[in-house]
């Protein structure tokens, strides 16, 4: 039994036209499942922001280097982070997490042009963070949208839930800001603070310019621990403290040639003109 | 018509049957039990009101887009008052206010979770309430 040219086109024709029906019943049938989500969501009331929280155009942080004239401050803030954020110790140098960390002058500003730079300065080891940059590298490469620029205050956000552990936004960051749980990080939080989630294996982790304590009102945990020698406020108003520093005070940022735009920025010292 | 080696042949269907259909047979008259999720934790005892953010029955079969939407305006947004359908007002944090009250993880989350084979991974990062940990 076989069958002629004419008989199969009409037959694959028919099944054609069945099978476009067939499609937009499905999409009729999922339309309305959606629809009804919708309903759900609509009946959920508003969310709010906290009326304590505090609130910039753009957060920025300045690091007063002439106030960082003793190994404890630098501790006490790199303490007051990691305890209330449940980083990490982990045992092997590779597998370091850190929101917040020291390094040497050199190695902070490894493409300084200014020559005379105060010498007690350049000497101390720097406090690094992420910079929450306002052209942020990490995010332009992440996949997934897990890490981003918050438009309502410029921080650079990580979403945990979204990351899928990819670390192209570590190798994007020209600042070393981000760590990598390559493996569960829990056995090693040494005192676990239950308001705060930790983070599991497979996830890129930083500083988030402790966005949890902004919005009820606190100052980030290492600005109130460091008496004065960080200073955080918002870069978008011009009577803001960190601007009236940074128009007054010498200031440089972290690789700026390459446009980033960090939003850490450090004093080193020279006359002040205030 | 005559069927060949009929004996194996039906022996081997007989065994089929009885195998796939095991399962049913098993579990025959045992009725599982059902997920029961307790909330009688000091916190909630302690509740003049023991009522969830939202009705039971939404919680029941929402909580899980409800925290989604909570991480998405905590996180991405900094919003993080959640007023209710009541006009009630929360904080939205999973350890901070769900597990303040549901502290018995195991007598709570677990129940239905299990009941349901899903394992939902909020409890790779978020920590799960001491008093009740086990």
């Amino acid at each position: 039994m076989s069958i002629n040219r004419r008989k199969f086109i009409k037959i694959a024709g028919m099944s054609t036209i069945l099978g476009i029906g067939g499609l937009s019943a499905v999409d009729k049938f999922r339309g309305k499942s959606q629809e009804a989500l919708a309903d759900v969501q609509s009946d959920i009331a508003g969310v709010f922001q906290t009326p304590e929280a505090i609130t910039a155009k753009r957060w920025a942080m300045v690091v007063d280097m002439r106030k960082f004239d003793n190994p404890e401050i630098y501790k006490k803030c790199i303490d007051a982070c990691h305890s209330i954020h449940n980083v990490p110790d982990m045992p092997r140098k590779k597998d370091e997490i850190k929101w917040i960390w020291t390094d040497t002058y050199e190695h902070t500003f490894p493409t300084m042009e200014n020559e005379f730079i105060p010498e007690e300065i350049k000497e101390k080891p720097f406090l690094l963070l992420c910079n929450h940059c306002d052209n942020p590298p990490c995010v332009r490469v992440c996949p997934t949208k897990a890490t981003f620029r918050r438009e309502s205050d410029g921080i650079v956000m990580m979403d945990q839930h979204r990351c899928i552990g990819c670390r192209f936004c570590m190798a994007a960051c020209p600042f070393g800001a981000r760590s990598f749980n390559y493996t569960d990080p829990n056995p090693y939080i040494a005192k676990k603070d239950p308001t705060y989630p930790a983070r599991t294996i497979g996830v890129v982790e930083k500083c988030t310019f402790c966005a949890e304590r902004l919005v009820k009102g606190l100052m980030p945990a290492c600005v109130e621990a460091s008496d004065g020698a960080l200073i955080f406020g918002d870069l978008d108003d011009p009577d803001s403290k960190v601007r009236k520093i940074l128009v007054t005070h010498f200031n440089i940022r972290r690789k700026p040639e390459l446009g980033t735009r960090p939003s850490v920025y450090y004093l080193i010292g020279g006359i002040d003109n205030a | 018509m005559k069927l060949y080696n009929g004996g194996k042949i039906i022996a081997g269907l007989v065994v089929f049957v009885v195998l796939a259909t095991f399962p049913f047979y098993y579990n025959i008259g045992k009725v599982n039990a059902k997920p029961e999720p307790k909330i009688d934790t000091p916190v909630i005892k302690q509740l003049a009101e023991k009522k969830c953010v939202e009705s039971k029955e939404f919680m029941r079969t929402e909580h899980m887009q409800l925290l989604n939407r909570w991480r998405d305006s905590a996180v991405r947004n900094a919003d993080r008052i959640y007023e209710n359908s009541a006009g009630k007002k929360y904080y939205i944090s999973l350890q901070n206010t769900c597990m303040k009250c549901h502290s018995n993880k195991k007598d709570f989350c677990d129940q239905c979770h299990n009941y349901m084979a899903v394992s939902p991974y909020c409890w790779d990062c978020h920590f799960i309430p001491k008093e009740n940990q086990g």
